[in-house]
């Protein structure tokens, strides 16, 4: 199977097999060709829809998670120019699972900070698939305070399965690190945008996720724990991730409903993967109203405004 | 093999399960050193055995009855309670789970905030249960510790949290990851006002608690062998494949990384936070007596 589908997408997979085996098709066959591959197109097209018009939360959460969906460093140079990396945290080391610097958007000058995926095997290995380590997250403040020094809005985009739990993560003070990120992130004297890319991994996500204006694509998710250890812990049973990503709500049309994002950006039909170029011209274009938006307010209007945002998370009653 | 033990026929000590029943009411056995011991024995030195010195797990209600004086104490946000907004449900659903424990432990959630004095001083201090859910912070926890807050910014009072929790509760969603950054930027407001707060870590302190406020005191005082830590130790094998060093994760552990000030034995808390909170507020201390459960100890 061609691993750039999905279990569910194997009938679009099958059809896009048939049109590409007509493209080799000798075309004295007397058959005309090129109406046959237009038709078998347009079916596939309006199959594709058809899928993706009623997913569910666990076949969206393998679409945050596609190999070959979009990472960071994916958006950064179709959405970006002039963008500069900076490493390292001065403290102990350099975590590749977050990527930061500063770069222009469409001339303005903003500092980004996002997690990493790798591509290939030892890529992965080096951006340990995206969890950073606490030297990730003390890397992330430091350009968090460069923003905010040199009034540049702050995008971060979100892509990680969550945190790294390792040893040498908790000895040098995992939790502290995303802590300290949450209480300068509350309190930075500059806009903050974000945008959950791939998957939002509970705490190692929010970490860098703090913010004025909270974007997701279509196919993300976002969620308080993994499907998987969700299931672990409360159906003793790691199989039962479906159940736990449709309990969880986790995709960006549940969380929109609960109103902890504010906006979809919308994908490539098909999602990311299947048009990186279109993908990032969406996120692009909502980053850019979002911030031109944020921007025009007065720095302690929007410090007030970002409080009572952070106060208003939760659901009770009062007796 | 403890005296309790030693008295038994060996035909009762032979079946598993009689060997360690004990019963109810009168007796507990302390988890570390296995030892008998006599109830009240436990509540006067709250939950501290009296023979290995371990630190037991005790109920949010009697560990503020500890620490703050005698008298009044009015509880802030206890009209707060949970609901099921998620219609979660797991092998149980959350209401049946919500309902189970407020039947156990008589709270209707895992934090408590009360306003009340330590010798003498006006502060505002909270204590997580932890036998509510697993101590998990969800809407509710979130909203009450914000609150307390509150009271502190109206009042000009510091702020002290005594965590006990396994991290955000899964049955409310996203929604409990976000009382992390609730919580913290509450207290940027506090370090704003420059009023303090003390944070005291006790057996078990993880995952999203102590990713957020719990890490984010002024002050960071841990339990003595407490556990504390971003991800549980279950998870971390899973990961690294390998067994973990002895004392991972404990209090001693981590005030030898640097990452939290000082280890208080649960009977000096009181007098350790006064002496704190006195210097770094500037106020006298008025008595050191009025609270009753301390008199013996």
């Amino acid at each position: 199977m061609n691993q750039n589908y999905l279990d569910f997408e194997q009938s679009i997979a099958d059809l896009e097999a048939k049109i590409d085996a007509l493209r080799f098709l000798d075309s004295s066959s007397g058959v005309n060709i090129n109406e046959e591959i237009a038709r078998l197109k347009a079916k596939s097209r309006r199959l594709t829809q058809s899928i993706f018009s009623s997913l569910t939360a666990w076949q969206v959460s393998q679409l945050a998670r596609h190999p070959q969906r979009p990472y960071t460093l994916d958006y950064l140079g179709r959405i970006f120019q002039d963008f500069e990396e900076l490493h390292g945290d001065r403290l102990y080391s350099d975590d590749p699972a977050i990527v930061a610097g500063v770069a222009r958007l469409d001339g303005l000058p903003v500092a980004v900070i996002g997690h990493q995926k790798g591509r290939d095997t030892r890529e992965k290995v080096r951006r340990n698939f995206g969890m950073p380590r606490p030297e990730g997250y003390r890397k992330a403040l430091r350009i968090m305070r460069l923003a905010e020094r040199f009034r540049m809005p702050l995008i971060t985009l979100i892509d990680t399965m969550g945190a790294y739990p390792g040893v040498g993560a908790e000895e040098r003070g995992q939790s502290e690190a995303i802590a300290r990120n949450l209480f300068a992130m509350a309190a930075l004297k500059t806009p903050i945008v974000s945008a959950v890319i791939g998957e939002g991994g509970s705490g190692g996500a929010l970490a860098i996720g703090v913010c004025d204006h909270m974007l997701m694509l279509q196919y993300a998710t976002y969620s308080v724990i993994s499907p998987e250890g969700c299931a672990s812990i409360l159906w003793k049973s790691a199989d039962k991730a479906a159940l736990a990503a449709e309990a969880l709500g986790i995709t960006a049309e549940s969380l929109k409903r609960l109103r902890l994002i504010d906006e979809i950006v919308a994908e490539p039909l098909g999602g990311a993967h299947r048009d990186y170029d279109v993908a990032a011209h969406g996120l692009k274009e909502a980053l850019r109203r979002a911030i031109t938006d944020l921007v025009a307010l007065p720095i302690d209007d929007l410090l007030t405004r970002r409080q009572l945002r952070l106060r208003q998370y939760g659901q009770f009653e009062e007796r | 093999m403890s005296w309790f033990d030693k008295l038994l026929p060996p035909k009762i000590k032979s079946r598993g399960v009689a060997k360690k029943a004990v019963p109810e009411g009168l007796w507990s056995k302390c988890p570390a050193c296995a030892n008998v011991l006599y109830h009240a024995e436990i509540e006067k030195s709250v939950g501290v055995c009296p023979r290995c010195d371990y630190h037991m797990r005790i109920s949010a209600r009697k560990r503020l009855a500890a620490f703050l004086d005698a008298g009044d104490r009015p509880e802030i946000g206890a009209g707060l309670v949970p609901t099921d907004f998620l219609k979660f449900k797991d092998s149980k659903r959350y209401k049946d789970r919500l309902a189970d424990a407020v039947q156990t432990t008589g709270e209707s959630d895992a934090l408590i905030v009360m306003k009340g004095r330590l010798q003498g001083l006006p502060l505002v201090a909270a204590a997580f249960e932890f036998a509510f859910m697993g101590g998990s912070m969800g809407s509710v926890v979130g909203e009450r510790f914000v609150r307390g807050v509150d009271t502190c910014l109206a009042e000009r009072l510091p702020f002290v949290c005594f965590a006990a929790s396994g991290g955000a509760r899964m049955q409310e969603g996203l929604t409990s990851l976000m009382q992390m950054a609730k919580t913290s930027a509450a207290l940027t407001c506090l370090a704003d006002q420059g009023l303090p707060f003390i944070s005291v870590l006790t057996d078990p302190t993880m995952g999203g608690v102590s990713a957020s406020f719990a890490m984010l005191g002024d002050v960071i005082i841990g339990e003595p062998k407490a556990l504390i830590g971003f991800a549980g130790p279950r998870v971390i094998e899973q990961t690294v494949r390998e067994t973990l060093p002895e004392g991972f994760q404990r209090s001693e552990f981590l005030l030898d990384h640097g990452a939290i000030d000082m280890i208080v034995h649960r009977h000096k808390l009181r007098e350790t936070i006064a002496r704190l909170l006195s210097i770094m507020s500037n106020r006298p201390l008025v008595d050191n007596t009025t609270n009753a459960l301390h008199k013996d100890i």
